[in-house]
Protein backbone atom coordinates (compact mmCIF):
# COMPACT_ATOMS: atom_id res chain seq x y z
CA UNK A 1 0.00 0.00 0.00
CA UNK A 2 1.24 3.48 -0.80
CA UNK A 3 1.44 6.03 1.90
CA UNK A 4 0.04 9.20 1.07
CA UNK A 5 -0.26 10.66 4.02
CA UNK A 6 1.93 10.70 7.53
CA UNK A 7 2.82 12.61 10.19
CA UNK A 8 6.28 14.36 9.93
CA UNK A 9 8.92 13.38 11.97
CA UNK A 10 9.09 16.44 13.27
CA UNK A 11 6.07 16.06 15.07
CA UNK A 12 5.71 13.42 17.69
CA UNK A 13 2.72 11.45 18.61
CA UNK A 14 1.19 13.47 21.42
CA UNK A 15 -2.44 14.76 20.83
CA UNK A 16 -2.77 18.33 20.14
CA UNK A 17 -4.07 19.81 22.95
CA UNK A 18 -5.78 22.62 21.17
CA UNK A 19 -9.76 23.61 21.12
CA UNK A 20 -11.36 22.16 18.23
CA UNK A 21 -11.01 24.41 15.32
CA UNK A 22 -8.07 26.25 16.84
CA UNK A 23 -5.94 26.48 13.61
CA UNK A 24 -2.42 26.39 15.94
CA UNK A 25 -2.49 22.24 14.89
CA UNK A 26 -2.44 23.13 11.23
CA UNK A 27 0.51 25.33 11.70
CA UNK A 28 2.14 23.33 14.18
CA UNK A 29 2.32 20.60 10.79
CA UNK A 30 3.24 23.52 8.14
CA UNK A 31 6.23 24.06 10.82
CA UNK A 32 6.95 20.26 11.16
CA UNK A 33 6.85 19.51 7.44
CA UNK A 34 9.14 22.75 6.36
CA UNK A 35 11.48 21.12 9.16
CA UNK A 36 11.45 17.75 7.75
CA UNK A 37 11.70 18.74 4.12
CA UNK A 38 14.53 20.90 4.51
CA UNK A 39 16.47 18.29 6.71
CA UNK A 40 16.73 20.44 9.67
CA UNK A 41 14.91 18.44 12.48
CA UNK A 42 18.39 17.65 13.97
CA UNK A 43 19.84 20.44 13.99
CA UNK A 44 16.77 22.60 15.22
CA UNK A 45 16.26 24.22 18.28
CA UNK A 46 12.55 25.73 19.30
CA UNK A 47 11.20 28.48 21.95
CA UNK A 48 7.96 27.83 22.58
CA UNK A 49 6.21 30.93 24.22
CA UNK A 50 3.64 31.47 26.97
CA UNK A 51 0.42 31.03 25.89
CA UNK A 52 -1.38 28.62 24.17
CA UNK A 53 1.35 26.84 22.44
CA UNK A 54 3.21 26.66 25.80
CA UNK A 55 3.25 22.95 25.67
CA UNK A 56 4.75 22.79 22.05
CA UNK A 57 7.71 21.08 23.59
CA UNK A 58 5.99 17.76 23.82
CA UNK A 59 4.74 18.31 19.86
CA UNK A 60 8.16 19.15 18.01
CA UNK A 61 10.17 16.45 17.60
CA UNK A 62 13.41 18.02 18.06
CA UNK A 63 15.52 19.99 20.90
CA UNK A 64 13.08 22.51 22.51
CA UNK A 65 12.89 25.16 25.74
CA UNK A 66 10.19 26.92 26.66
CA UNK A 67 10.53 30.45 27.69
CA UNK A 68 9.01 33.48 30.27
CA UNK A 69 6.18 35.13 28.41
CA UNK A 70 7.32 37.38 25.87
CA UNK A 71 11.31 36.56 26.05
CA UNK A 72 11.07 33.99 23.42
CA UNK A 73 13.43 36.37 20.77
CA UNK A 74 16.16 37.43 23.71
CA UNK A 75 16.19 33.12 24.50
CA UNK A 76 16.92 32.19 20.50
CA UNK A 77 19.42 35.09 20.37
CA UNK A 78 21.59 33.34 23.70
CA UNK A 79 21.17 30.21 21.28
CA UNK A 80 21.96 31.35 17.96
CA UNK A 81 24.71 33.40 18.96
CA UNK A 82 26.58 30.27 20.70
CA UNK A 83 25.23 27.78 17.57
CA UNK A 84 25.36 30.02 14.74
CA UNK A 85 25.23 26.76 12.08
CA UNK A 86 21.75 25.83 13.84
CA UNK A 87 18.33 26.05 12.70
CA UNK A 88 16.67 28.32 15.77
CA UNK A 89 13.01 28.93 15.37
CA UNK A 90 10.65 30.73 18.04
CA UNK A 91 6.93 29.76 17.73
CA UNK A 92 4.72 32.99 19.65
CA UNK A 93 1.41 34.82 19.66
CA UNK A 94 0.17 38.23 19.59
CA UNK A 95 0.16 38.75 23.24
CA UNK A 96 3.37 37.44 24.02
CA UNK A 97 4.89 38.83 21.35
CA UNK A 98 3.00 42.40 20.76
CA UNK A 99 2.22 43.08 23.84
CA UNK A 100 4.93 42.00 26.74
CA UNK A 101 7.74 40.85 24.40
CA UNK A 102 7.55 44.04 22.30
CA UNK A 103 10.91 44.92 23.58
CA UNK A 104 12.72 41.32 22.81
CA UNK A 105 10.97 40.93 19.29
CA UNK A 106 11.93 44.80 18.21
CA UNK A 107 15.52 44.68 19.21
CA UNK A 108 15.99 41.02 17.63
CA UNK A 109 14.54 42.32 14.27
CA UNK A 110 16.68 45.40 14.67
CA UNK A 111 19.88 43.24 15.36
CA UNK A 112 19.05 41.46 12.55
CA UNK A 113 19.16 38.75 15.04
CA UNK A 114 19.43 35.58 12.52
CA UNK A 115 16.05 33.48 13.82
CA UNK A 116 13.43 32.98 12.56
CA UNK A 117 10.11 33.39 14.57
CA UNK A 118 6.42 31.96 14.06
CA UNK A 119 4.04 34.47 14.80
CA UNK A 120 0.55 33.28 15.23
CA UNK A 121 -1.91 36.20 15.34
CA UNK A 122 -5.62 35.24 16.44
CA UNK A 123 -6.25 38.88 17.92
CA UNK A 124 -6.97 37.53 21.25
CA UNK A 125 -5.23 35.85 24.10
CA UNK A 126 -6.43 32.65 24.33
CA UNK A 127 -4.84 30.53 27.15
CA UNK A 128 -5.80 33.07 29.53
CA UNK A 129 -9.45 33.03 28.74
CA UNK A 130 -9.95 35.35 26.07
CA UNK A 131 -8.90 38.92 27.20
CA UNK A 132 -7.93 41.59 24.80
CA UNK A 133 -4.38 41.54 22.63
CA UNK A 134 -2.60 44.54 21.57
CA UNK A 135 -3.53 43.00 17.93
CA UNK A 136 -7.45 42.78 18.82
CA UNK A 137 -9.24 44.52 16.19
CA UNK A 138 -11.37 47.91 16.83
CA UNK A 139 -14.82 46.93 17.91
CA UNK A 140 -14.23 43.25 19.00
CA UNK A 141 -15.42 42.22 22.33
CA UNK A 142 -13.22 40.35 24.72
CA UNK A 143 -13.46 39.69 28.34
CA UNK A 144 -11.55 42.74 28.47
CA UNK A 145 -12.45 44.74 26.15
CA UNK A 146 -16.37 43.50 26.97
CA UNK A 147 -18.26 46.91 24.87
CA UNK A 148 -15.97 45.97 21.91
CA UNK A 149 -12.66 47.63 21.53
CA UNK A 150 -12.49 50.92 21.31
CA UNK A 151 -9.43 53.90 19.69
CA UNK A 152 -10.55 56.11 22.73
CA UNK A 153 -10.13 53.27 25.36
CA UNK A 154 -7.47 50.86 24.25
CA UNK A 155 -5.69 52.71 21.00
CA UNK A 156 -5.26 50.57 17.82
CA UNK A 157 -4.42 47.09 16.97
CA UNK A 158 -0.55 47.14 16.24
CA UNK A 159 0.92 45.92 12.79
CA UNK A 160 3.80 43.52 13.70
CA UNK A 161 4.83 42.59 10.27
CA UNK A 162 4.57 46.61 8.84
CA UNK A 163 6.34 47.12 11.85
CA UNK A 164 9.17 44.93 11.94
CA UNK A 165 9.67 45.15 8.45
CA UNK A 166 10.54 48.68 8.49
CA UNK A 167 14.09 47.29 10.19
CA UNK A 168 17.27 46.95 8.58
CA UNK A 169 18.30 43.61 10.40
CA UNK A 170 14.67 42.43 9.18
CA UNK A 171 15.76 39.93 5.64
CA UNK A 172 12.11 38.14 5.45
CA UNK A 173 9.11 39.06 6.94
CA UNK A 174 5.41 38.04 5.61
CA UNK A 175 2.03 37.91 6.82
CA UNK A 176 0.01 34.92 5.40
CA UNK A 177 -3.48 33.36 7.04
CA UNK A 178 -4.71 29.37 7.59
CA UNK A 179 -8.38 30.42 6.74
CA UNK A 180 -8.03 28.17 3.76
CA UNK A 181 -6.24 25.60 1.86
CA UNK A 182 -4.72 28.00 -0.69
CA UNK A 183 -3.50 29.92 1.72
CA UNK A 184 -2.21 27.40 4.33
CA UNK A 185 0.22 26.07 0.94
CA UNK A 186 0.97 29.81 1.12
CA UNK A 187 1.78 29.96 4.99
CA UNK A 188 3.92 26.54 4.28
CA UNK A 189 6.16 28.45 1.34
CA UNK A 190 6.56 31.76 3.63
CA UNK A 191 7.99 29.56 7.08
CA UNK A 192 10.26 27.22 4.77
CA UNK A 193 11.58 30.59 2.81
CA UNK A 194 12.21 31.73 6.49
CA UNK A 195 13.69 29.03 7.30
CA UNK A 196 16.01 29.55 4.51
CA UNK A 197 16.54 32.73 4.87
CA UNK A 198 18.22 31.98 8.19
CA UNK A 199 20.16 29.13 7.18
CA UNK A 200 21.90 31.54 4.44
CA UNK A 201 22.56 33.55 7.27
CA UNK A 202 20.91 36.48 5.74
CA UNK A 203 19.26 37.84 9.08
CA UNK A 204 15.87 38.37 11.02
CA UNK A 205 12.68 36.34 9.56
CA UNK A 206 9.05 36.29 10.57
CA UNK A 207 6.36 34.64 9.02
CA UNK A 208 2.81 36.51 10.73
CA UNK A 209 0.07 34.05 10.53
CA UNK A 210 -3.17 35.11 11.01
CA UNK A 211 -5.07 32.30 12.89
CA UNK A 212 -8.29 30.98 14.61
CA UNK A 213 -9.50 31.01 18.51
CA UNK A 214 -13.11 29.91 17.79
CA UNK A 215 -13.31 29.24 21.67
CA UNK A 216 -12.71 32.52 22.52
CA UNK A 217 -14.20 34.28 19.41
CA UNK A 218 -17.17 32.69 20.72
CA UNK A 219 -18.24 30.61 17.15
CA UNK A 220 -17.94 27.88 15.35
CA UNK A 221 -15.28 26.22 13.70
CA UNK A 222 -16.23 27.26 10.05
CA UNK A 223 -17.62 30.39 11.15
CA UNK A 224 -14.12 31.36 13.12
CA UNK A 225 -12.66 30.82 9.27
CA UNK A 226 -15.47 33.76 7.79
CA UNK A 227 -14.28 36.20 10.68
CA UNK A 228 -10.80 35.89 9.82
CA UNK A 229 -11.26 36.43 6.11
CA UNK A 230 -13.72 38.96 6.44
CA UNK A 231 -12.05 40.82 9.73
CA UNK A 232 -8.85 40.14 9.97
CA UNK A 233 -7.56 40.34 6.37
CA UNK A 234 -8.66 43.65 5.66
CA UNK A 235 -6.89 45.41 8.39
CA UNK A 236 -4.11 42.94 8.57
CA UNK A 237 -2.91 42.47 4.40
CA UNK A 238 -1.45 39.34 3.19
CA UNK A 239 2.00 39.63 1.62
CA UNK A 240 5.58 39.89 2.14
CA UNK A 241 6.36 42.87 3.64
CA UNK A 242 10.28 42.25 3.21
CA UNK A 243 12.22 40.11 1.10
CA UNK A 244 16.08 40.07 1.04
CA UNK B 1 54.49 35.23 41.28
CA UNK B 2 54.54 38.11 39.86
CA UNK B 3 51.24 40.43 40.80
CA UNK B 4 49.57 42.19 38.86
CA UNK B 5 47.39 45.42 39.48
CA UNK B 6 43.60 45.37 38.65
CA UNK B 7 40.15 46.77 39.15
CA UNK B 8 37.68 44.63 40.83
CA UNK B 9 35.55 44.64 37.80
CA UNK B 10 37.70 43.63 35.45
CA UNK B 11 39.34 40.97 37.76
CA UNK B 12 36.21 39.54 37.48
CA UNK B 13 35.91 39.39 33.86
CA UNK B 14 38.98 38.34 33.87
CA UNK B 15 38.62 35.70 35.94
CA UNK B 16 35.22 34.64 34.32
CA UNK B 17 37.31 34.53 30.88
CA UNK B 18 39.62 32.06 32.26
CA UNK B 19 37.05 29.92 33.80
CA UNK B 20 35.62 29.88 30.11
CA UNK B 21 32.81 31.46 29.91
CA UNK B 22 31.89 31.77 26.33
CA UNK B 23 29.26 34.51 26.57
CA UNK B 24 28.84 37.77 28.23
CA UNK B 25 25.04 39.84 27.56
CA UNK B 26 24.85 42.59 29.57
CA UNK B 27 23.35 46.28 30.42
CA UNK B 28 25.25 49.27 31.42
CA UNK B 29 24.87 50.38 35.00
CA UNK B 30 26.66 52.03 37.40
CA UNK B 31 28.72 50.61 39.20
CA UNK B 32 29.21 47.83 36.81
CA UNK B 33 29.25 48.65 34.00
CA UNK B 34 33.31 47.95 33.42
CA UNK B 35 32.37 44.35 33.60
CA UNK B 36 30.87 44.92 30.36
CA UNK B 37 33.44 46.83 28.74
CA UNK B 38 35.85 44.82 29.50
CA UNK B 39 34.45 41.79 27.65
CA UNK B 40 33.55 43.92 24.85
CA UNK B 41 36.70 44.91 24.72
CA UNK B 42 37.83 41.08 25.31
CA UNK B 43 35.86 38.75 23.79
CA UNK B 44 35.46 39.24 20.15
CA UNK B 45 39.12 38.93 19.83
CA UNK B 46 39.01 35.79 21.67
CA UNK B 47 36.03 34.59 19.21
CA UNK B 48 33.52 34.68 21.86
CA UNK B 49 30.10 36.08 22.00
CA UNK B 50 29.39 39.90 23.88
CA UNK B 51 26.26 41.11 23.13
CA UNK B 52 24.64 44.41 25.02
CA UNK B 53 20.82 43.95 25.63
CA UNK B 54 18.46 45.60 24.58
CA UNK B 55 16.91 45.65 28.58
CA UNK B 56 18.07 43.67 31.96
CA UNK B 57 14.84 41.05 31.03
CA UNK B 58 17.08 40.60 27.55
CA UNK B 59 20.06 40.63 29.03
CA UNK B 60 19.22 37.68 31.79
CA UNK B 61 16.86 35.89 29.03
CA UNK B 62 20.13 35.53 26.54
CA UNK B 63 21.69 33.97 29.46
CA UNK B 64 18.60 31.35 29.75
CA UNK B 65 19.14 30.51 26.10
CA UNK B 66 23.35 30.41 26.32
CA UNK B 67 23.41 28.59 29.52
CA UNK B 68 21.37 26.24 27.75
CA UNK B 69 23.48 25.48 25.32
CA UNK B 70 25.85 23.92 27.74
CA UNK B 71 27.94 26.79 27.57
CA UNK B 72 29.41 28.80 30.66
CA UNK B 73 27.84 31.99 30.32
CA UNK B 74 26.85 35.20 32.58
CA UNK B 75 25.65 38.24 33.06
CA UNK B 76 26.70 41.61 35.53
CA UNK B 77 24.19 44.25 36.88
CA UNK B 78 23.78 46.15 39.82
CA UNK B 79 20.40 46.77 42.29
CA UNK B 80 18.06 48.22 40.05
CA UNK B 81 18.98 45.99 36.60
CA UNK B 82 18.98 43.01 39.44
CA UNK B 83 15.65 44.05 40.10
CA UNK B 84 14.44 43.81 36.29
CA UNK B 85 16.21 39.78 36.18
CA UNK B 86 14.37 38.06 38.99
CA UNK B 87 11.83 37.19 36.35
CA UNK B 88 14.64 35.01 34.22
CA UNK B 89 16.41 34.03 37.49
CA UNK B 90 13.61 32.45 38.94
CA UNK B 91 13.32 30.20 35.69
CA UNK B 92 17.13 29.94 35.33
CA UNK B 93 16.88 27.99 38.96
CA UNK B 94 13.82 25.86 37.60
CA UNK B 95 15.23 25.29 34.32
CA UNK B 96 18.56 24.46 36.12
CA UNK B 97 20.41 25.89 33.85
CA UNK B 98 24.54 27.08 35.14
CA UNK B 99 24.96 30.44 34.60
CA UNK B 100 26.52 33.16 36.89
CA UNK B 101 24.93 36.67 37.89
CA UNK B 102 26.94 39.80 39.41
CA UNK B 103 25.35 41.99 41.45
CA UNK B 104 28.15 45.08 41.81
CA UNK B 105 25.38 46.58 44.65
CA UNK B 106 24.78 49.73 45.45
CA UNK B 107 21.95 51.49 47.91
CA UNK B 108 18.61 51.39 47.22
CA UNK B 109 15.72 51.19 47.67
CA UNK B 110 14.47 52.65 44.14
CA UNK B 111 17.18 53.83 42.42
CA UNK B 112 18.78 54.91 45.36
CA UNK B 113 22.27 55.59 44.64
CA UNK B 114 25.52 54.96 43.49
CA UNK B 115 27.49 54.40 46.42
CA UNK B 116 28.94 50.83 47.77
CA UNK B 117 26.31 48.79 49.74
CA UNK B 118 25.07 45.78 51.11
CA UNK B 119 21.21 46.31 50.92
CA UNK B 120 20.62 43.68 48.03
CA UNK B 121 21.24 41.21 50.82
CA UNK B 122 17.26 39.58 50.84
CA UNK B 123 16.88 39.87 47.32
CA UNK B 124 20.00 37.92 46.77
CA UNK B 125 19.91 35.13 49.91
CA UNK B 126 15.55 34.51 49.48
CA UNK B 127 15.90 33.48 45.69
CA UNK B 128 14.83 37.21 44.97
CA UNK B 129 12.16 36.04 42.18
CA UNK B 130 8.90 34.00 42.50
CA UNK B 131 8.80 30.45 43.63
CA UNK B 132 10.57 28.86 46.27
CA UNK B 133 13.93 28.74 45.15
CA UNK B 134 17.60 29.51 46.30
CA UNK B 135 20.70 30.57 44.52
CA UNK B 136 24.11 30.45 46.03
CA UNK B 137 25.75 33.81 46.86
CA UNK B 138 29.53 34.49 46.57
CA UNK B 139 30.46 37.84 49.17
CA UNK B 140 34.40 38.06 47.76
CA UNK B 141 36.35 40.75 50.10
CA UNK B 142 38.86 41.76 47.79
CA UNK B 143 39.80 42.02 44.07
CA UNK B 144 41.76 38.94 44.17
CA UNK B 145 38.54 36.86 45.76
CA UNK B 146 36.94 39.01 42.45
CA UNK B 147 38.82 36.78 40.41
CA UNK B 148 38.92 33.32 41.96
CA UNK B 149 34.68 33.65 42.90
CA UNK B 150 33.92 34.25 39.36
CA UNK B 151 35.92 30.84 38.42
CA UNK B 152 35.04 28.91 41.50
CA UNK B 153 31.06 30.17 40.77
CA UNK B 154 31.77 28.70 37.26
CA UNK B 155 32.38 25.14 38.68
CA UNK B 156 29.42 25.16 41.49
CA UNK B 157 26.97 26.21 38.97
CA UNK B 158 28.00 23.45 36.32
CA UNK B 159 28.39 21.06 39.32
CA UNK B 160 24.59 22.05 40.90
CA UNK B 161 23.36 23.16 37.80
CA UNK B 162 22.05 26.36 39.13
CA UNK B 163 22.37 29.91 38.86
CA UNK B 164 25.52 31.50 41.06
CA UNK B 165 25.68 34.98 42.11
CA UNK B 166 28.42 37.01 43.29
CA UNK B 167 27.33 39.99 45.12
CA UNK B 168 30.32 42.84 45.82
CA UNK B 169 29.77 46.06 46.75
CA UNK B 170 30.38 48.58 44.46
CA UNK B 171 33.63 49.87 46.09
CA UNK B 172 34.91 46.02 45.28
CA UNK B 173 34.20 46.81 41.99
CA UNK B 174 35.83 50.32 41.50
CA UNK B 175 38.97 49.70 43.68
CA UNK B 176 42.52 48.43 42.90
CA UNK B 177 44.65 45.65 44.55
CA UNK B 178 47.40 43.90 43.19
CA UNK B 179 46.31 40.23 42.59
CA UNK B 180 47.85 37.06 41.41
CA UNK B 181 46.24 36.35 37.85
CA UNK B 182 45.00 32.40 37.35
CA UNK B 183 45.47 29.72 35.01
CA UNK B 184 42.58 29.47 32.45
CA UNK B 185 40.65 26.49 32.99
CA UNK B 186 40.37 23.75 30.47
CA UNK B 187 38.58 20.81 31.34
CA UNK B 188 35.13 21.33 31.59
CA UNK B 189 32.34 18.72 32.54
CA UNK B 190 30.04 17.53 29.93
CA UNK B 191 26.48 18.42 29.53
CA UNK B 192 24.08 16.04 27.80
CA UNK B 193 20.95 18.02 28.76
CA UNK B 194 21.98 20.56 26.40
CA UNK B 195 20.21 21.47 23.73
CA UNK B 196 22.39 21.77 21.04
CA UNK B 197 20.02 20.17 18.09
CA UNK B 198 19.06 16.49 18.55
CA UNK B 199 21.81 14.74 16.33
CA UNK B 200 21.86 10.96 17.28
CA UNK B 201 19.59 11.44 20.56
CA UNK B 202 16.18 12.04 21.60
CA UNK B 203 15.22 15.55 22.06
CA UNK B 204 16.37 17.59 24.78
CA UNK B 205 13.63 19.96 26.44
CA UNK B 206 14.40 22.68 28.88
CA UNK B 207 11.05 23.96 30.63
CA UNK B 208 9.87 24.99 33.86
CA UNK B 209 6.18 24.34 32.91
CA UNK B 210 4.42 21.90 35.37
CA UNK B 211 0.59 21.69 35.27
CA UNK B 212 0.39 18.22 36.83
CA UNK B 213 0.29 18.98 40.73
CA UNK B 214 1.99 16.17 41.84
CA UNK B 215 5.04 16.68 39.14
CA UNK B 216 5.07 20.12 40.59
CA UNK B 217 5.37 18.77 44.31
CA UNK B 218 8.26 16.41 42.59
CA UNK B 219 10.01 19.41 40.87
CA UNK B 220 10.38 21.67 44.04
CA UNK B 221 11.06 18.76 46.79
CA UNK B 222 14.12 17.96 43.89
CA UNK B 223 15.24 21.27 44.38
CA UNK B 224 15.04 21.45 47.80
CA UNK B 225 16.79 18.06 48.30
CA UNK B 226 19.66 20.09 46.01
CA UNK B 227 19.51 23.40 48.50
CA UNK B 228 19.93 20.84 51.05
CA UNK B 229 23.06 19.16 50.30
CA UNK B 230 24.79 22.44 49.03
CA UNK B 231 24.09 23.83 52.82
CA UNK B 232 25.56 20.91 54.23
CA UNK B 233 29.07 20.90 51.63
CA UNK B 234 28.85 24.39 50.18
CA UNK B 235 28.76 27.22 52.94
CA UNK B 236 31.96 29.04 54.12
CA UNK B 237 33.18 31.51 56.13
CA UNK B 238 35.98 33.17 57.95
CA UNK B 239 36.81 33.23 61.50
CA UNK B 240 39.41 35.65 63.11
CA UNK B 241 40.65 35.64 67.00
CA UNK B 242 37.06 34.16 67.44
CA UNK B 243 38.49 31.07 69.75
CA UNK B 244 38.43 33.07 72.72
CA UNK B 245 36.08 35.98 71.97
CA UNK B 246 33.41 37.34 74.33
CA UNK B 247 32.05 39.33 71.30
CA UNK B 248 31.97 38.42 67.80
CA UNK B 249 31.47 40.92 65.09
CA UNK B 250 30.12 39.48 61.64
CA UNK B 251 30.49 41.24 58.89
CA UNK B 252 30.86 40.47 54.92
CA UNK B 253 32.28 41.26 51.84
CA UNK B 254 34.73 44.26 51.65
CA UNK B 255 32.79 45.18 54.92
CA UNK B 256 34.58 42.72 56.37
CA UNK B 257 37.82 43.65 56.18
CA UNK B 258 36.76 47.42 57.99
CA UNK B 259 35.18 45.37 60.51
CA UNK B 260 38.82 43.30 61.36
CA UNK B 261 40.15 46.63 61.27
CA UNK B 262 38.12 47.55 64.39
CA UNK B 263 38.73 44.23 65.89
CA UNK B 264 42.34 44.69 65.80
CA UNK B 265 41.61 48.05 67.55
CA UNK B 266 39.36 46.49 70.24
CA UNK B 267 41.87 43.65 70.90
CA UNK B 268 44.76 46.09 71.63
CA UNK B 269 42.36 47.84 74.35
CA UNK B 270 41.99 44.42 75.88
CA UNK B 271 38.34 43.25 74.44
CA UNK B 272 38.29 39.66 73.61
CA UNK B 273 36.80 40.35 69.87
CA UNK B 274 36.19 38.21 67.04
CA UNK B 275 35.11 38.37 63.30
CA UNK B 276 33.21 35.90 61.41
CA UNK B 277 32.98 36.74 57.77
CA UNK B 278 30.32 34.70 55.24
CA UNK B 279 32.07 33.80 52.61
CA UNK B 280 28.74 32.19 50.94
CA UNK B 281 25.74 34.68 51.81
CA UNK B 282 23.90 31.40 50.46
CA UNK B 283 24.11 28.85 51.89
CA UNK B 284 24.31 30.88 54.89
CA UNK B 285 27.89 29.83 57.11
CA UNK B 286 24.84 29.09 60.18
CA UNK B 287 27.48 26.64 62.15
CA UNK B 288 30.03 29.01 62.50
CA UNK B 289 27.82 31.06 64.09
CA UNK B 290 26.46 28.03 66.36
CA UNK B 291 29.95 27.22 67.24
CA UNK B 292 30.48 30.83 68.66
CA UNK B 293 27.45 31.07 70.85
CA UNK B 294 28.87 28.31 72.89
CA UNK B 295 30.89 30.91 74.33
CA UNK B 296 30.35 34.18 73.44
CA UNK B 297 27.85 36.62 75.39
CA UNK B 298 26.57 38.61 72.21
CA UNK B 299 26.98 39.42 68.15
CA UNK B 300 27.11 42.85 65.97
CA UNK B 301 26.54 42.27 62.90
CA UNK B 302 28.09 45.35 60.68
CA UNK B 303 26.28 45.74 57.46
CA UNK B 304 26.48 48.69 54.61
CA UNK B 305 22.51 48.69 54.88
CA UNK B 306 20.01 48.99 57.38
CA UNK B 307 19.97 45.15 58.82
CA UNK B 308 19.70 42.28 56.61
CA UNK B 309 22.23 39.51 57.50
CA UNK B 310 21.29 40.71 61.06
CA UNK B 311 18.27 38.18 60.95
CA UNK B 312 20.05 35.40 59.56
CA UNK B 313 22.16 35.32 62.42
CA UNK B 314 19.71 35.24 65.03
CA UNK B 315 17.74 32.30 63.01
CA UNK B 316 21.50 30.71 63.43
CA UNK B 317 21.64 31.09 66.73
CA UNK B 318 17.38 30.42 67.39
CA UNK B 319 17.79 33.33 70.53
CA UNK B 320 20.60 31.75 72.56
CA UNK B 321 23.23 34.68 72.11
CA UNK B 322 21.98 38.50 71.67
CA UNK B 323 22.60 39.93 68.17
CA UNK B 324 23.23 43.55 68.00
CA UNK B 325 23.45 45.68 64.32
CA UNK B 326 25.09 48.35 63.58
CA UNK B 327 25.09 49.80 59.64
CA UNK B 328 24.56 52.79 57.43
CA UNK B 329 23.68 53.08 54.04
CA UNK B 330 24.88 55.92 51.29
CA UNK B 331 27.98 55.82 53.50
CA UNK B 332 30.27 53.01 54.75
CA UNK B 333 31.21 52.50 58.54
CA UNK B 334 34.65 53.21 59.11
CA UNK B 335 36.69 51.34 61.80
CA UNK B 336 36.46 53.90 64.16
CA UNK B 337 32.24 53.84 64.79
CA UNK B 338 32.54 49.90 64.52
CA UNK B 339 35.43 50.18 67.34
CA UNK B 340 32.66 52.61 69.40
CA UNK B 341 30.22 50.12 68.88
CA UNK B 342 32.03 47.53 70.41
CA UNK B 343 33.28 49.55 73.01
CA UNK B 344 29.83 50.67 73.80
CA UNK B 345 28.66 46.70 74.32
CA UNK B 346 32.02 46.27 76.07
CA UNK B 347 30.84 48.83 79.00
CA UNK B 348 27.43 47.64 78.48
CA UNK B 349 28.92 44.16 79.58
CA UNK B 350 30.88 45.25 82.26
CA UNK B 351 34.20 44.18 80.35
CA UNK B 352 35.82 47.61 80.75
Amino acid sequence: MKVVAQRPESLTDAPFHYCPGCTHGIIHRLVAECLDELNLREQAIGICPVGCAVLAYDYFNCDMLEAAHGRAPAIATGIKRLLPDRLVFTYQGDGDLASIGMGEIVHASGRGENITVIFVNNAIYGMTGGQMAPTTLLGQVTTTSPYGRTAEQAGYPLKMAELLAQNQGAAYICRTAVNNPANVMRTKKAIKKAFQTQMQAKGFSMVEILSTCPTNWGLSPLEALEWLEKNMIPYYPLGEFKVS
Amino acid sequence: MTKVLMKGNEALAEGALLAGCRAFFGYPITPSSEIAEYMARKMPKMGRTFLQAESELAAINMVYGAAATGNRVMTASSGPGISLKQEGISFLAEAELPSLIVNISRGGPGLGGIQPAQSDYFQATRGGGHGDYHIIVLAPSGVQEMMDFAMQGFDLADHYRIPVMIMAEGTLGQMMEPIIVREPVTDLPPKPWATTGCKGRKPNIINTLHLSPEFLEERNLHLQHKYKLIQEREAKAETFMVEDADLVVAAFGLMSRIAKRAVMDARQKGIKVGLIRPVTLWPFPEKAFQEAAEHVSKFLSVEISMGQMVEDIRLAVNGRVPVEFYGRIGLIPNPEEITRQIMKIAQQEGWV
